[in-house]
Parts: structure tokens; sequence; C-alpha cells
């Protein structure tokens, strides 16, 4: 069987960067979680934050970690699989991912060191300080990566001469037509995921009767984080969808499965695309309504998948699939948002088992609508690379489908291994829970992420600290 | 201005990778020398004598790689396809034995795992950098702007050798630092290996300076034709030089001169290797200019680096005199 150079690079590029999203998606969110709690602290000298903070950051310090050792290896990837690629947009995108590295990497590494041990070494406003830092600069990462995407899907500010990319419009660049959605959409996304995962483990030690007070503050911040971000990422989304008609009118008919262009769209609550019949089975749809959405008129037309060449779709069927599960626990999220506040009114959202019980399962669900949604956007611009200016075929480096597939399986049983051991970690962490004596933990070395979760893994496992002969963060006088 | 930015670059690029060669070599040489010591102790001394750095040492080969796409986007895509074994296998590598600095202690007592993945990954890391230099210096074949070869013509006896010898060159910054910063049994240690080590590196940098002009005619043109030869001769010279004065300084009981003397080793024979590929970036066939960015978007990023490198340094600077001294046997950071 010949290995197709091209699917295998786009598996093992999709399998690196869709572990990665994970995490910086988490420590965007956590970062300014921490931050938040630093401030009320500050405000209100409540011990409770206190701990709650020093919870969060230990499990911040893994995630971080993972995000960054997955990251590097990204950073080597665009040359190693997309060489015609990197050469063809260098000029133009080479110069974003400089400053990501030149303006977030620094800041955040820098600081991070600070808001990990510097706990009893400075004052809290400078930890405080610190953690803002490091929360900017994680958006700032944001900012960077999404303005390189985003050109990737409506280029502009830029000219193509013998064939590469050449800038004309810094700013253009920047700021091209998809990225101030995409920017908004991505970072109300990690926002709203991370409000999932401390609502998970608030309800999870209220049902267990553990660390109540502590619990009731999470639970209050992460259900009223939601009930106010879960809506809005609705009305990003849709401004985002309205922008994708205008600029890959194909992916916003893969996504909604609109064939036939001449007649007003439905919305489509269910179906099987079939690109060979060019039609949904067994569609469940709600007529009209898609040009609704979309054109905000019940007669509104929009361009269907047939009014494009068959070589200029998107997989359908991913895209469409992918779509339904991101709005779909996009929609689950809005009702767990007016659910929690209708409580909260109520006086029982501390008390109610048919709520907590299920909200303690779903840390999940915000990490899965992220990568759908990538799925989305990323398959959507199929099978386009640098959206009408290059083809993902003729991105490809020169490399041999088997040298692909090689490294393909060891990147799978590495990161398998590293990655399942550190969400265990974390799992171990969420598990010990806010401790009383976290205000007389760990000081150690900055620079070092994964230290801090290291001391708290060691209180997980119950051992004392500093039984090792070795490095002790500083425990040993 | 526009004429000398590829220069700029050129210069900033060879910065980067000399920090990154120097700092994560250092660190590097720890997990290289972590087989040939057996106590738990002293490994547990090794480890925490590199603990606060390694991960900002990392931090130059994003920049290194990152700034090569930025600023020499065509050889950036070139080189990348040509070396994607080793390439990939150094990060897998580098993944591996990164992570092993933090799970080696939540898994004590049983850590065995996360001390042969810390030597393996450092190994395997040191190694394949070596190859590929090896690699790059032997020339890669390309067309129309575009790698041209197989996926293993990297591997050939010259780059095994280079990847040995920087294997060799790391454990002596590792086995120097070692008697710099710390005492007792793994500074004695440092001191033996490191002056086997020295002894090794000269012999391999001599090997290297022989094979590579008997093999590559354009090397042999650039150092033993007139006038240059008048110009280049000191260099091996001091370089010997330098070796010695490091093994004597080993022997001597100085702890901080073999370090240095070490990083001055490898500038040496940094600035060998420049000599001998100027001005080709991806040799036999695209120089500096030839892969260069656009003008326009090598001084956009050129105007921020100017302000944000100084502020890189610093922080790196801070961190290193925040964690000065010895650090003794069983002892962590306070």
């Amino acid at each position: 069987m010949e290995l197709d150079p091209v699917m295998l690079a786009r598996i093992q590029f999709a399998f690196t960067i869709s572990f990665h999203i994970i995490f910086p998606a988490f420590t965007i969110g956590l970062s300014a979680f921490i931050t938040v709690l630093l401030l009320l602290w500050l405000r209100s000298g409540e011990e409770k934050f206190h701990r709650l903070a020093r919870f969060w950051t230990k499990i911040f310090a893994v995630s971080f970690a993972m995000g960054v050792v997955s990251g590097i290896v990204l950073s080597y990837q665009f040359g190693t699989n997309w060489s015609r690629f990197s050469e063809f947009t260098g000029n133009v995108i080479g110069p974003l991912i400089g400053y990501e590295v030149l303006t977030a990497f620094y800041l955040e590494a820098t600081f991070l060191g600070i808001l990990l041990f510097g706990w009893n070494r400075f004052p809290p406003w400078l930890v405080t300080l610190a953690a803002a830092l490091v929360a900017i600069g994680t958006a700032t990462s944001a900012f960077w990566i999404l303005a390189a995407n985003s050109w990737m899907q409506t280029p502009a500010g830029h000219e193509i001469r013998n064939g590469i990319a050449f800038p004309v419009s810094w700013w253009e660049i920047i700021f091209n037509p998809s990225f101030p959605y995409r920017f908004a959409h991505m970072l109300n996304a990690a926002y709203l995921t991370t409000a999932v995962v401390v609502l998970a483990v608030g309800a999870r030690y209220l049902l267990a009767d553990r660390h109540p007070e502590e619990s009731r503050t999470m639970l209050r911040m992460a259900v009223g984080m939601i009930a106010l971000t879960a809506p809005l990422q609705l009305f990003i989304g849709d401004m985002h969808g309205l922008n994708t008609l205008k600029h890959q009118p194909a992916k916003v008919a893969a996504m909604e499965g609109h064939w036939d262009g001449s007649k007003p769209g439905a919305l489509v609550l269910f179906g099987f695309p079939d690109e060979k019949a060019r039609k949904n089975h067994f569609e469940i749809a709600i007529p009209k309504a898609g040009s609704l959405i979309l054109t905000h008129s019940w007669d509104g037309r929009y361009q269907g998948l047939t009014s494009f060449p068959e070589r200029d779709w998107p997989p359908v069927a991913n895209v469409f699939w992918a779509f339904r599960i991101m709005v779909g626990i996009g929609m689950l999220l809005i009702g767990l948002g007016f659910w929690g506040m209708y409580l909260w009114w109520r006086g029982r959202l501390f008390e109610s088992r048919s709520f907590l019980w299920p909200v303690s399962h779903m840390w999940s669900l915000g990490f899965i609508a992220i990568l759908a949604g990538w799925f989305v956007t990323e398959q959507g611009r199929q099978p386009w690379l640098v959206h009408g200016l290059m083809r993902t075929a003729d991105g490809i480096s020169p490399v041999p489908g088997a040298s692909v597939a090689g490294t393909l399986v060891l990147f799978v049983l590495i990161y398998g291994v590293v990655f399942s051991m550190g969400v265990y970690y974390i799992n171990r962490l969420i598990h010990a829970g806010p401790k009383g004596e976290a205000t007389a933990a760990p000081e150690g070395l900055p620079n070092r992420p994964l230290s801090a979760a290291e001391e708290a893994a060691r209180e997980a496992t119950g051992r004392p600290r500093g039984t090792g002969p070795g490095f002790s963060l500083g425990t040993k006088e | 201005m526009e004429p000398y930015l590829p220069l700029i670059w050129a210069a900033l690029i060879g910065t980067a990778v000399a920090m990154y060669v120097i700092l994560d070599g250092f660190d590097l040489g720890i997990g290289i020398l972590f087989p040939f010591v057996r106590e738990e102790e002293d490994r547990d001394v090794m480890m925490n004598s590199v603990a606060p750095f390694w991960d900002g040492n990392e931090t130059w080969l994003v920049l290194g790689g990152g700034g090569l796409w930025v600023a020499f986007p065509t050889a950036y895509a070139v080189i990348m396809p040509a070396f994607y074994l080793p390439v990939i296998g150094m990060l897998l590598a580098l993944v591996l034995r990164g992570v092993s600095f933090e799970f080696r202690w939540v898994a004590k007592p049983s850590h065995l795992l996360w001390d042969v993945a810390f030597a393996g990954g450092s190994i395997v890391a040191a190694f394949l950098q070596g190859v590929i230099l090896g690699g790059l210096l032997q020339g890669v074949e390309v067309v129309n702007r575009q790698y041209a070869g197989g996926p293993f013509d990297w591997l050939t006896p010259f780059s095994i050798f280079v990847g040995l010898a920087v294997v060799a060159g790391y454990a002596l910054l590792g086995a120097t630092w070692l008697v710099m910063r710390t005492s007792g049994p793994t500074q004695d240690f440092g001191r033996r290996a490191g002056g086997l080590l020295v002894v090794a590196v000269l012999a391999a940098m001599a090997v290297v300076s022989l094979w590579t002009p008997l093999a590559i005619e354009r090397i042999a043109t650039r150092w033993f034709s007139l006038p240059n030869l008048f110009y280049l001769w000191p260099i091996p010279l001091v370089t010997v030089l330098v070796g010695y004065l490091v093994f004597v300084w080993l022997r001597r009981g100085d702890d901080v001169k073999p370090f240095f003397g070490s990083v001055v080793l490898f500038l040496l024979g940094y600035c060998g290797l420049v000599i001998s590929t100027w001005p080709y970036l991806v040799p036999p066939h695209l120089t500096f200019w030839d892969t260069a960015a656009a003008p326009a978007s090598q001084l956009f990023l050129l105007v921020g680096t100017v302000f944000l490198l100084p502020l890189v340094l610093g922080y790196t600077a801070f961190v290193y005199w925040m964690f000065r001294g010895k650090i003794g046997p069983g002892e962590g950071y306070h």
C-alpha cells in the first residue's frame, strides 16, 4: 500500500496540535481565574481566595509545562512537515510567530517563576501582578498565533511575487478579516472551558462534603462566568459564521450541510451528508431557518456546495459533524449557565444534587468543543492550506510517507505516556484539594513550572516533604 | 540598512545558536554523564545543579528555530525536511528528558524509568544535534530551492562522528560544570571525567579539522589558500592551548576556570565552523543572502528584537545570579 504523504503529514500535525491546544486553552483561562482570585484576596483579605489561588496555581503549573513541551515540537513541525508552506508564507506569518516568542513566551516564563515560587518571598501585590502578567502573556500568545492562523483562512495585506508571499501592510496582515472574530471566539472559549472545569471540581467537592467554603466560591464564580460567556460565545460564533460566509462560503455550506444554493437554506439538525449523492440522508431540518441565521431573511440565498467545483469542497461529513458537536455543547453550556443561575437565585445551588452530580462529570466538555471547533475551521479550510493561495497538497515537505508514518507512531507512543502521566498528576492534585497548609507551602525554584506540581503531588501521595535526599524545593533549611 | 539586514540576522541567529549550544550543552552534558554515576544521592546533586536553568536554556532552541524561519525561510524550508528524522528524533528526546526533571522526583523511590529517560533523552538529543551539524557541513542536495535528497542522506560516517564529538563536547561542559558548582564525590567525578573528555574533545576537533578540508574542497580552499592561511593559523593553535589549559586547571584543582575554558573551546570550534561554511547557510548551494526573508519582514521583527532581546538576556542573567554558589550533597536550593 502506498502511503499518502499529504494525508500522513496532516494526521501527524493534527495529532500534535490537537494535543497541544488543550493545554494553552486551559492555561489562558486558568491564569485569568487565578489573577481574579488574587485580586479578590487582596481586596477582601479572605483566606479562602488565597487557598484557592494556590491550589489552582499547582494545576496551572502542570498544564503550562505540558503546553510548553508540546509547543516546542510545533515550532519545528512547520518546517519538517510543511516546508513549501514555510517558504511560501515565511515573509508574512514568520514574523508573527517571532513576535509570539519574544512578547509572550518570555513574559510568561519570567513571571511564572514569581507566581509559582514567590509566595513567601515577595509581597502579595507582586505575586498578583505576576499572575496578571502571566495571564496577559498567555492571551498575547493567543493573539499572535490566531493572527497567523487567521491569515491562512482570510489572507490579506500581502502580494505574491515569484510564487512567494510578500508583506505589503502589517496592519492588514495581522488584523485580517477573520482575525477579530477568531481571536474573540478562542479567548472566550478558553475562559468558558476553564469555568466548566472549575464548576466540575467545585461540584465534586460539594458532593463529597469536602472544602465547603472553597467549593461554594468556585461554584458561584463558575456559574456566573458560564452564564456570561456561554451566551456571549453564541453571539461571537454567529458573527464569526457570517464572516466565514463572506470569505469562505464553501466552509459554511459544509457546516450547514447545504447543497443547493438556489433555494433558501434549511437548518439541518441531523443528517448524514453524502458527497456522492450530493444530499443529506435521514435529514431532520427546519426549513428556511438556515437562511434566517445566515442572511437574516427567511428567503435569503447563500451558496450551497454544488455552487463550487467538487475539487474545492472540504470533507463535508467531518465539518458537518464537528460543527454539530461544537454547537451542541455550546447550547448545553448555555442551558447549564441559566440552570445554575436559577438555582442560585432560588438559593439551592449548593444543595441540588440533580445539578451537582451531572456537572461534576462535565469537566471535559469545553475541551471537546474547542477541538471540534478547530476541526470545523481547519478541515473546513481544505483543500486549501492558505485559502485561495496554496492548496494543502502543494504545501508539504519533500519527505517520504514512510518517514512521516514512522515518526507519527513515535509521537503517539511518547505523547501517550508523557501526557497520561501529566493528566494523572492533575487528577491527583484535584483529589488532594485546596489545603490549609497551602499557606506554608513550597518555596522553590523559579523557572521550573513543574516543581510546584511535584510538591503538590507529594502532598497528594501523602509522602512527607523532603523524604528524598534530592532536591526538595527549599523546604530544608 | 537593507543590504545589512541578512548580516544582522545571521549574527542574531548565530548568537542564539551559540547561547543554546553552551547553555543547553552543560545540562545535556549532565544527562550524558548520568549513567557513569551510580549513587542515587550523587545523581540527585547532578540534577539539582541544573534544575533551575534547563528550561530557560532550551528556550534558545525555540528562538534559533523560529528565528531561522523568520529571517531565512528558504533555509528553514530546506533544512527541516532534509533532517526530518533526526530533527523529530531530537525533539522527542528533549520532551522525554524535559519531563524527567519533574517526574523523577515524583516517582521516587521507583524512579528508574525516569533516570533512563533523562540519560537516554540527553544522549540521543546531543548525538542527533551533532548528526544534523555534520550533515549540514557535508552539504545538502538542493534543486529549485527545495530539498532534493533522500530521507537518510544525513547518515554518513562523518555525521555519526560529529554526533559522537558533540556528545563528548557536551559531556565536557557538564563535567566542568560539576567541578564548578558541586563539591564532594560529584566534583571529583567531574575532574576525572573532565580530564579524559578534554583530551577526547581535542582529538575529535583535530579529526573534524582534517576530515572536512580533505573531503570538501571549498573548505580546504578557505583555510589553506593565501592569504587566508596567514590570518587563520592562530585559531587551531589557540584551541590546543586552551584545551591544554583546561586539562591543567582540572589537575591543579581550579573550580571555575575549567568550565569557562571549555566554553571558550566551544566558541573556538564554533568560529572554525563559521569560517569553513561562510557565507553558506545551507552548503553548498544556498548562502545567507539567497535564503533571506523579504527586507520588510526582517526589519519588522528586528525592531521588536532590539527592545526585547536585552530583556531576555537580563532575565537569564538574573536567574543565574539568584542561584549562584555551590550545591552540596543532599542539598536543594533555599
